[in-house]
């Protein structure tokens, strides 16, 4: 097992380095420059002077592998530089937005988790019944429905239900606060966009789970524990769900890792500081070494949870831990 | 001030009057204290200094912070004309046969760490900004090329020596991002105020969360007596329109200082009735149509003449006011200043004719001769933002249709957008646009000069004429000689050379809630922002 967990540790190198030279010259394939974006982005006139002294600042006069080694270099010793945007460091402006997001993943991880499992073994074990027709229906519905849409519907539903109800409008608040700082107002802020991307999360592990359930409750040794005369509730919980969860944990982890660096939108839509939204940022103001630092962080993130997705496999799989 | 100028000053104010619904009872409220201004701001600043950035993201957030010399005045902001001392003590008279203007300084004041604010601060200010030397960024520099010294005699005076009487100084001056700094800080490092906010303004302790607000609280020091009326403010980064919107619909903020959409604005009025106000104004941004000279057969002058007369723009106007935030047709100059082209002047340039069959008649025949055939496509090169980009570049497509030319349209997100406007300069006809701060029409013109003069000229053309006109327009302070070299100069770029169009110019739309008192519109989303007016009724 040690050896595995160290072999797979160093195949997370190439895979980073892979995306590091990828993002690297993907980026410099955009037309425009940030110094551009800075100085032309209004319209009015500017000396070219400062065209030339932003990109000299930013040392994008420098050659494109010099600037590359330099990034990378930095990399290596923990020093993402600063961003081309804002000037300020890139570990501090990540930092602030990567609990945003962690919060959030986090949440509506739960909420996925809350509905999918309990949902997908019910619509499973009453298969063919209304109650299957009424997950499934609920499953594709939340699978159709892109998450900041329903983030849409539910500011507006809580602008319109609140001043029909209490002649006030009220909606989430926009601006974050942490968790240890104020826990209602941080809640009150974050359930929402977590419901909205928790249930759109859900629709996919429901239906897989459905699935996998489906599938090993016809396998050999549940009819063998029926035939022994065990109760249901026993034979579902005990002998199929533990097995039907190994499809369930991948589907989880790679939404949750998505759920780090994927919210674009939905980011946008609650007014959320996290990484999606600093991403869409970062692309748009051709700030490269924010985007840079941004998708590696993201790649990291993906590595990193489909490691720990491997090692639940081993946790719940016995063979796969002994092979 | 010349009639020219009283009249138009008259003419704003008792437009806004009407148009705002200000009446006598509401301007003589008495200003209650306290309260934290929330406001929605769509980007966020790339550094804190003034002098460097161009973008009203800078302004909205840390104009709150710093003094100025001069500013617009904030009672009257409708009128751009109207300069008022910031600093100064009064707006000087110019000696020297125009060339030279001394300031008096206010006495007392001093900046947030307590040093105190004096000549020496504004001359380092103005020095950095003209005449910033070598590895020092100034976005405005070129505003100020008629200014060849500045000095501080005594710790009360400053004197502008300029090369040239020119009526483009005094406005220059009263640009927003003109932010005062210490001499001190500069001397230490030109780079300070890139990273850190240290101003006299009204409002101090700035506090920064990245990517979601900055606040600040009020300056107990400042020297308007018993202003600010606010205890604080609070500029919260929202990227998306919709959720700005809903934010002053759900009261999370009061106002949004840059503009909205006339159906955002109704929204809000159908949602919020008396609880919310809606203040309009001409905008100081328009959108153009810039031709590339370089290609043909836009090189042609009958084919850029035929472009432009086939746009109704006085049709377009009434019916794209009602979904975007363009309304008023204009020529060179912003709509309304005393160096605009009036309505019978306008209708004499092509484009502008109030007969559109004759117009669009005339089109075609220039195209014929110019050998255009029936059906000939091209590319409109556009930004990806849908106000008011995307709607008015659509509306255009129709327009040139009428005339059989088929045009595709081609959105790009800025940064390509700008690239193939100045690197790649291979697009057909662009869509560009010119947004200034300070209305300032002898320089905001500059967009048309040639273009180994300008560098935001990206039509590719060389015109000596224009270039003659613009040095002469702004090498003298005769208001009636100025305004007849502009039409002169609007001639030629719009109608005889047809250089480059003017589609509409914008339309600044702000609901806010009613509650936000002392805050008047402006005609840019860059001037009046310091804040040191505004109360919140409650």
């Amino acid at each position: 097992m040690h050896q595995y967990i160290v072999k797979r540790i160093l195949l997370m190198v190439p895979t980073l380095f892979g995306a590091a030279v990828l993002v690297f010259f993907l980026m410099r394939m955009i037309p425009g420059d940030v110094c551009e974006l800075r100085l032309a982005g209004t319209g009015s006139t500017f000396d070219p002077a400062s065209l030339a002294l932003c990109q000299k600042e930013l040392g994008l006069d420098k050659p494109m592998f010099v600037q590359f080694v330099s990034w990378v270099g930095g990399f290596f010793v923990g020093d993402l530089g600063t961003s081309m945007w804002t000037n300020q460091p890139i570990v501090s402006e990540i930092a602030l937005r990567f609990q945003v997001s962690l919060q959030i993943a986090l949440m509506a991880t739960v909420v996925s988790i809350a509905i999918s499992i309990p949902m997908g073994i019910i619509s499973a074990v009453k298969r063919n019944t209304w109650i299957d027709y009424a997950v499934r229906a609920f499953s594709i519905a939340g699978i159709a429905m892109p998450s900041f849409w329903l983030g849409i519907l539910i500011i507006l539903g809580l602008l319109i239900t609140s001043q029909a109800w209490y002649g006030v409008p009220w909606m989430p608040p926009i601006t974050y606060v942490p968790i240890w700082e104020d826990w209602q107002v941080n809640l009150s802020m974050l359930i929402w966009p977590a419901l909205a991307t928790g249930y759109r999360y859900s629709a996919v592990a429901t239906r897989m789970t459905r699935s996998a359930m489906l599938e090993v409750l016809r396998e050999d040794y549940v009819r063998t524990a029926r035939a022994k005369g065990l109760i249901e509730k026993v034979i579902v919980n005990r002998h199929a769900l533990k097995n039907a969860l190994l499809p369930v944990v991948t589907v989880i982890g790679i939404e949750f890792a998505f759920l780090m660096g994927g919210l674009v939108v939905t980011e946008q839509v609650f007014n959320l500081n996290g990484l999606g939204k600093l991403f869409v940022e970062s692309v748009s103001n051709h700030d490269y070494t924010m985007t840079q630092s941004l998708v590696m962080l993201v790649a990291l993130i993906f590595v990193v949870t489909n490691f720990v997705v491997d090692l639940l496999y081993a946790w719940l799989d016995p063979r796969i831990r002994y092979s | 001030m010349s009639s020219g100028l009283k009249t138009f000053a008259a003419s704003v104010a008792v437009t806004a009057a009407l148009a705002l619904g200000l009446s006598g009872a509401m301007a003589a409220e008495t200003p209650k204290k306290g309260g934290v201004l929330k406001f929605v701001v769509p980007d966020e600043p790339p550094s804190f200094d003034g002098h460097r950035e161009t973008t009203f993201a800078l302004i909205h957030p840390i104009a709150p912070f710093y003094s100025l010399l001069t500013k617009v005045n904030p009672e009257n902001s409708s009128d751009p004309t109207d300069i008022i001392c910031d600093l100064c003590t009064e707006m000087p008279k110019a000696t020297d046969g125009g060339k030279t203007f001394t300031f008096k300084l206010r006495q007392g004041v001093t900046f947030e760490d307590g040093s105190p604010l004096d000549a020496k601060d504004v001359k380092a200010t103005f020095h950095k900004i003209i005449f910033p030397g070598e590895g020092v960024s100034s976005a405005r520099k070129a505003y100020f090329v008629m200014v060849d010294s500045v000095e501080a005699p005594d710790a009360s005076t400053v004197v502008f020596k300029l090369k040239y009487p020119s009526s483009a100084f005094i406005p220059a001056l009263a640009m927003p991002f003109n932010f005062i700094y210490d001499d001190a800080k500069l001397a230490q490092d030109m780079h300070w105020y890139e990273k850190n906010v240290l101003g006299s303004g009204p409002f101090q302790k700035f506090e920064r969360q990245a990517g979601a607000f900055i606040k600040g609280t009020a300056n107990p020091n400042y020297y308007e007596k018993g202003k600010p009326y606010l205890d604080g403010i609070e500029a919260i980064f929202a990227k998306k329109e919709s959720l700005r919107v809903q934010a002053i619909r759900g009261d999370r903020a009061a106002i949004e200082f840059r503009g909205f959409p006339p159906q955002s604005r109704d929204d809000l009025v159908k949602a919020l009735g008396k609880d919310i106000t809606v203040q309009e104004s001409d905008w100081n941004c328009v959108l153009l149509i810039t031709p590339n000279h370089r290609k043909k057969p836009f090189d042609d002058v009958r084919v850029r003449r035929a472009l432009t007369l086939a746009v109704d723009r006085w049709g377009g106007s009434e019916y794209l006011s009602k979904i975007a935030i363009v309304k008023t047709v204009g020529g060179i100059a912003f709509p309304k200043h005393p160096l605009a082209a009036t309505k019978a002047e306008l209708e004499q340039l092509a484009g502008y004719w109030p007969d559109l069959a004759k117009s669009r008649e005339e089109a075609k025949k220039l195209l014929k001769e110019a050998g255009i055939p029936d059906g000939f496509k091209f590319t409109l090169n556009n930004r990806a933002v849908d106000q008011p980009y995307k709607i008015v570049g659509t509306w255009l497509i129709d327009q040139w249709k009428q005339i059989g030319l088929v045009v595709d349209q081609q959105v790009q997100p800025t940064g390509p957008f700008y690239d193939t406007l100045r690197k790649k300069q291979d697009f057909d006809v662009s869509i560009d646009f010119n947004c200034q701060s300070i209305v300032n029409p002898l320089l905001d013109v500059s967009k048309f000069i040639s273009a180994d003069l300008s560098d935001s000229q990206y039509g590719g053309y060389i015109d000596r004429d224009v270039d003659k006109l613009f040095n002469a327009m702004n090498e003298t302070d005769d208001t009636a000689a100025q305004r007849k070299m502009m039409r002169e100069m609007e001639k030629i770029i719009l109608d005889e050379k047809a250089l480059g169009f003017i589609t509409m110019w914008w339309y600044r739309i702000i609901p806010h809630r009613s509650y936000v008192k002392g805050w008047n519109v402006s005609p840019s989303h860059y001037l009046n922002q310091d804040l040191a007016n505004v109360w919140l009724d409650q």
